[in-house]
This record gives C-alpha cells, sequence and structure tokens, in this order.
C-alpha cells in the first residue's frame, strides 16, 4: 500500500515539477541551460542513491537570522494578516540555548530535520507527510486534511499550521488555509541544481549536500569532524546535522 | 421477574419535540460555530503552532472514548451473561454509536480541510494510528449496528452472545486506539507511554457509565416510565469501581513520571507549578470528578437518584477537565529538545504555551454532545430501546 502510494505521489510530483520545468524551458531557455549541470532530470523520480543533507557550524559568527530571512523570502512567509504570533508560519527559528549551571550560551538555526525516520510520515493518516527517495520531507498540500497529528508527532516543532487564507504566494510554495506546511529544503530549487535558500545565506556555515556521496563536501566533513544531531537519543537519524552543540 | 417488554417512546408529544428542539438547536450552532471557524481559518481559535490540537479535540475524544465505555452495559449482559443488565443492553447499544457519531463530527469539523474528507476515506497511510482509527471508527459502528439487529430481531436472538462478544473485543481495541494516539507520541513528555492506552479504557468504562445513567435515568423520568432502585444501585456500584480505576491509573502514571528524571518535569507541572492546568487536576479532576462522586455514590446519600445523578455530571465534568489536562497540558508544556538546558526562540521554545478556548470551540464541542442527544431522543422514539418498566419486579432476576 505505502509503495502503492509513493507511486502516486511520484507520477504527480513529476507531472507537477515536469510542467514547471516545461514553463520554465519556454521563458527562459539561457537560465535552464546555465543550471541544467547540476539540476535533477525531472522525468525520474527521485532517487535513493542521494541523501540530501545539511551540516550547520554553529560555532561560526554568523547571522542566523539572514538565513531566517533567505527561508521567508524564498517562500513567501510573513503574508499573514489575521494571525497572532504564535500562529504564524515559521520553516526555521534561531533557538537560543543556554547552561543554567555553566552560563554557556549559543544559537543554532532550526528547520525541519529531515528525519531518515520521520515521525510524522509514520503518523500522517493520509500519506500526505512524505519522504522523497532523496531524503527530503515535505507535505503534499493536495492531500493534507490538516488533523495536525504531525505536530504532534514532531520533536523538532518543524511544522506549522496555515491559520487563514493566504493570498500573494510565492509561486514555487503554494501554502493554503487549513493545511501543515514546513521546510522543505527548497526542494524546487534543489531539484534545479540551486542551494537551499537558507545555505546560500549562511555564508558558509551550513554545508549541504549528498549524505551518500563519501566524495561530497558535506560527507568529508562529516567525516573528518562529526555532526551532532538534535534528539540523537530518539534514533530518528536527521539530515541536519550540527558541529559545535 | 415479569416479562421484560420495550416500547418506543411517544414521538408525538409535546416534551419530545421540546427535546428534539433544544437538542436540535445545540447541535445546529455547533454547525454554524465550525463553518465559521472553517470560513475565517483557525486564527478566530485559541489554537496555535504551540497548541495545535484545542477544545474541539477535548470533546470529540471524551465522546469517543465514552462510545465505547457506554457499550459496557450490553456486553455485561451478553458476554458476561448477567441478566440484570440485559433490560439495558438495547439503550447502551445505541448510546455507543450515539455517542461515536457525536464525537466524529466534532473531530471531522476541526480539521484544516474537512472538504477533503474523501481524502481521507480513500487515502491510506497504515502506519498511522489515525488510520487504525478511521477503521476502528466505523467498524465499531458496524459492528454494534448488528449486535443490535440480534437483540431487537427475535430469530436472531441466538446470535447475540457472538456478536455482544465481538462487539466487546472491538471496543477494546477501539480504546486502546485512541490513548495509542497519545501514547505512541514519543516527542512530548506527558505522552509517550504505553500506560496511556489501558488507561484510556478504564477512562471509557467511567465516563461511558456516567452518560449513560444519566440518559436512562433522564428518560425514565421524562416518559414517566418505573425504574427501579435494584438496577440503579448495580449501576451506581459499578461506577464508583470504574472511577477508584481511573484514580488508579493517574496515581500510577504520575508515580511513574515523578520517578523517572526525564520524565518528572511534566508531571512538576500538572500537580503543582501549571496554574489552570495544576487547578484543573487538583480541584475539578480529583476533587468533584473523582472523590466527590465517591463520596456520593458510597456515602448516605449512595441512595438517592438526585445525588446519583449529580455523581455521573461531576464524573463527566471531572472526565472533561482530565482530557483537557492531558491533550492541553500535554502540548503546552514545552518540547524538550536540548536536555537540561534553557532555550528561547521566536517559536516560543522553551516556555509554556498559552491557550484560551475561544467560543467557537466550545460551541462545536458542545454541538457534538447536542449531535449524541439528538440521536438518542429520535432513537428511542423510532425503535424498542427502553423497556416500558424497569420496576424491580421487572429488572430484578430474584424478584418474585
Amino acid at each position: 500500500m505505502t509503495s502503492k502510494i509513493e507511486k502516486e505521489d511520484l507520477s504527480r510530483r513529476n507531472f507537477i515539477f515536469g510542467s514547471i520545468a516545461a514553463a520554465g524551458l519556454t521563458v527562459a531557455p539561457g537560465v535552464m541551460l546555465y543550471q541544467t549541470a547540476n539540476a535533477r532530470d525531472l522525468s525520474k523520480a527521485a532517487s535513493s542513491k542521494v541523501r540530501w543533507g545539511m551540516l550547520i557550524d554553529t560555532s561560526r559568527d554568523v547571522d542566523w537570522n539572514k538565513c531566517v530571512e533567505a527561508c521567508v523570502k524564498e517562500h513567501g512567509l510573513g503574508n499573514e494578516e489575521h494571525s497572532r504570533p504564535d500562529q504564524r508560519t515559521q520553516y526555521i527559528r534561531v533557538v537560543e540555548v543556554k547552561n543554567k549551571s555553566t552560563g554557556y550560551s549559543m544559537s543554532l538555526p532550526v528547520m525541519c530535520q529531515h528525519c531518515e525516520q520521520p515521525p510524522c510520515v509514520d503518523v500522517c493518516p493520509t500519506g500526505a507527510s512524505m519522504k522523497r527517495e532523496d531524503g527530503i520531507v515535505l507535505v503534499d498540500r493536495h492531500r493534507c486534511i490538516g488533523c495536525r497529528y504531525c505536530m504532534m508527532a514532531c520533536p523538532y516543532k518543524a511544522r506549522s499550521f496555515v491559520h487563514e487564507t493566504l493570498t500573494d504566494q510565492s509561486t514555487t510554495t503554494p501554502r493554503g488555509k487549513g493545511c501543515v506546511e514546513s521546510c522543505n529544503m527548497c526542494v524546487n530549487r534543489v531539484d534545479n541544481g540551486q542551494l537551499p535558500a537558507c545555505v546560500e545565506a549562511s555564508e558558509g556555515a551550513i554545508v549541504f549536500g549528498n549524505l551518500n556521496d563519501p566524495e561530497s563536501d558535506i560527507s568529508k566533513l562529516l567525516a573528518k569532524h562529526g555532526g551532532k544531531q538534535i534528539r540523537a537519543d530518539l534514533k530518528l537519524n536527521p539530515g541536519v546535522q550540527y558541529q559545535g552543540i | 421477574m415479569k416479562k421484560l417488554h420495550f416500547l418506543e417512546v411517544e414521538g408525538n408529544s409535546r416534551g419530545f419535540y421540546t427535546l428534539l428542539g433544544v437538542f436540535g438547536l445545540i447541535s445546529l450552532i455547533g454547525m454554524f460555530a465550525a463553518y465559521y471557524m472553517e470560513h475565517h481559518g483557525h486564527y478566530v481559535t485559541g489554537m496555535s503552532n504551540q497548541v495545535v490540537w484545542g477544545t474541539p479535540h477535548v470533546f470529540a475524544i471524551f465522546l469517543i472514548v465514552a462510545a465505547s465505555g457506554a457499550l459496557n452495559v450490553a456486553s455485561i449482559s451478553s458476554v458476561f451473561a448477567k441478566t440484570a443488565y440485559k433490560p439495558l443492553a438495547r439503550l447502551s447499544g445505541m448510546l455507543a454509536i450515539a455517542l461515536l457519531a457525536g464525537g466524529l463530527v466534532v473531530l471531522l469539523l476541526d480539521l484544516g480541510r474537512p472538504d477533503r474528507l474523501i481524502v481521507a476515506m480513500t487515502k491510506f497511510n497504515f502506519l498511522s494510528i489515525f488510520t487504525w482509527n478511521i477503521f476502528l471508527y466505523t467498524g465499531f459502528m458496524g459492528i454494534v449496528a448488528v449486535y443490535l439487529w440480534t437483540m431487537m430481531d427475535r430469530p436472531y436472538n441466538k446470535l447475540t452472545k457472538k456478536a455482544g462478544m465481538g462487539a466487546f473485543i472491538w471496543r477494546l481495541v477501539l480504546t486502546t486506539g485512541t490513548g495509542s494516539i497519545f501514547g505512541f507520541l514519543i516527542a512530548r513528555e506527558a505522552y509517550d507511554t504505553a500506560l496511556l492506552a489501558p488507561m484510556f479504557v478504564i477512562m471509557s468504562f467511567a465516563f461511558g457509565l456516567a452518560f449513560f445513567m444519566l440518559v436512562l435515568m433522564a428518560s425514565y423520568k421524562y416518559t414517566d416510565r418505573p425504574l427501579g432502585d435494584y438496577i440503579i444501585n448495580r449501576l451506581k456500584n459499578l461506577l464508583g469501581v470504574f472511577v477508584a480505576a481511573v484514580l488508579y491509573f493517574v496515581i500510577v502514571y504520575h508515580i511513574t513520571n515523578l520517578y523517572s528524571a526525564d520524565h518528572q518535569g511534566v508531571s512538576a507541572f500538572i500537580l503543582a507549578d501549571g496554574g489552570i492546568y495544576t487547578f484543573l487536576f487538583w480541584v475539578v479532576q480529583i476533587g468533584l470528578g473523582s472523590l466527590l462522586p465517591l463520596l456520593l455514590l458510597y456515602g448516605p446519600t449512595g441512595k438517592n437518584r438526585t445525588m446519583i445523578g449529580l455523581a455521573s455530571a461531576l464524573i463527566i465534568i471531572g472526565g472533561l477537565a482530565q482530557l483537557y489536562i492531558i491533550i492541553i497540558g500535554g502540548q503546552a508544556y514545552p518540547m524538550v529538545m536540548f536536555p537540561g538546558m534553557e532555550v528561547s526562540s521566536s517559536f516560543y521554545d522553551g516556555v509554556v504555551a498559552s491557550y484560551s478556548p475561544s467560543l467557537p470551540e466550545v460551541l462545536l464541542g458542545v454541538g457534538g454532545v447536542g449531535v449524541t442527544l439528538l440521536l438518542v431522543t429520535v432513537s428511542v422514539a423510532a425503535l424498542k430501546f427502553l423497556p416500558a418498566s424497569l420496576a424491580d419486579e421487572v429488572a430484578d432476576p430474584h424478584a418474585k
């Protein structure tokens, strides 16, 4: 059953991304030609040979708010008119962590951790909350019924619920009232061979790459310095890892 | 024991239409509240990205839990062959279906996209407990309907025991499933325990029977049908046992939490520093919802109908408080991402989330109760659910 759902998802995704690719080819051939070097072949399903991940170096003196701003801009967030602050969508946030006994403090960006075994995917009754073959966890907004069980299940509070009708949305990030959403690792950019928006804004403090490729920068860094996961005790094996926490 | 005789409630009466009007209006207001929430979006509610399940869920889960508990009376009669409960078995089954329907209506109308019900009914992820519950709930309605049929259609009476057994096992699985909605949530300190599954089963016994007793006593009072002490005393003694059993689970839950350092926080929060949740726990759940009913049921007032009714109502109020603490208190307590550290962020990490129920949420929840009572009112008038008399000479198997 699961594989059937996945197949349906894949065909739908292929259609959507295929359409986007076709439109892109029509209006901006120059841009497309420039990016095809790293872009994924959208006629094929995402491959499990790739596992996209991020390594975030919290020891770097970076203004993490720039990552938040880039995310907001990329996905057209912050356009709620009625929602209270605690109802507004945040894909990525800066968390301040302080050790009470030693006084040591640090700040780090937290977003969807793109778990290998995501609880949000397990609990979703309709399969709207899904993990792509390449490890990106995201919500199919055509299938989400807005039950919010994934928000109950996520150990990272990574998800938001759209509390009102939204207008003026980003064309690459459709968002709808009554659905749950979260960081999708800028799947539209990644499929296009670009870096996620927060990575681009991080001044090199966030390294993005293929965790399954031992020759990728991220794998080499992890091999050399190691990486830490938030709530590693839950054994969800997130694709987002940290240095310096 | 005299012969048992079932009879519909007179439908063409002023009292019947009054009840129909009142419960219909409550249901209608609930539906309007849901429309208001869906039209504007959930920003008009007290819910947020921190407390994602609010008051509607408290009512919905109460009704669903009570549904399986309401079936107990029938189970005791069919599965455990206690003839004293047989006259009540039909009402028990019908009330179970009505409670479940009321709960499901609330759960459905609180979805972000209730218009996508068809998606929920056609696309399944079988790893999800919600998916299991979709089958458990619809299956429960079906199996209880069959069970009622075998009870009410004489040629099929011989199948009642089998159908009753099926329904009994199904209801245990169902409430285990409802408890597991929370029990399987590893992320949150308040949940993450298998204890919630059996605790929900025993909660269902208490809430379902309390609701059943109120419906039973009210129906017989309004229709001027005799209801003897024999049956009421048996039921109220059983109710007291269930309330005590819930208390036992609550104590074990908190003692277990307090004993392990990584779960201490949430129990300390509920028991001592949780503000409204601490108040609800000690005053409403424990004081008014558990200890006072036990006193009323087993003390000198134990034979007084009004006091038994009051105890049942208090158990329901205590049950709603208990679910409020579990569902909303469990979310309000900050999720621990960095154990032992102080955390803060623009997304309310590390702080107790604020939540106050909005009027539409409350109206939707109460609307679900209205739907249940509307169904009960129509059912008792349409079909022979209630015995014409439950006077002691009819109800007591040992009466001469």
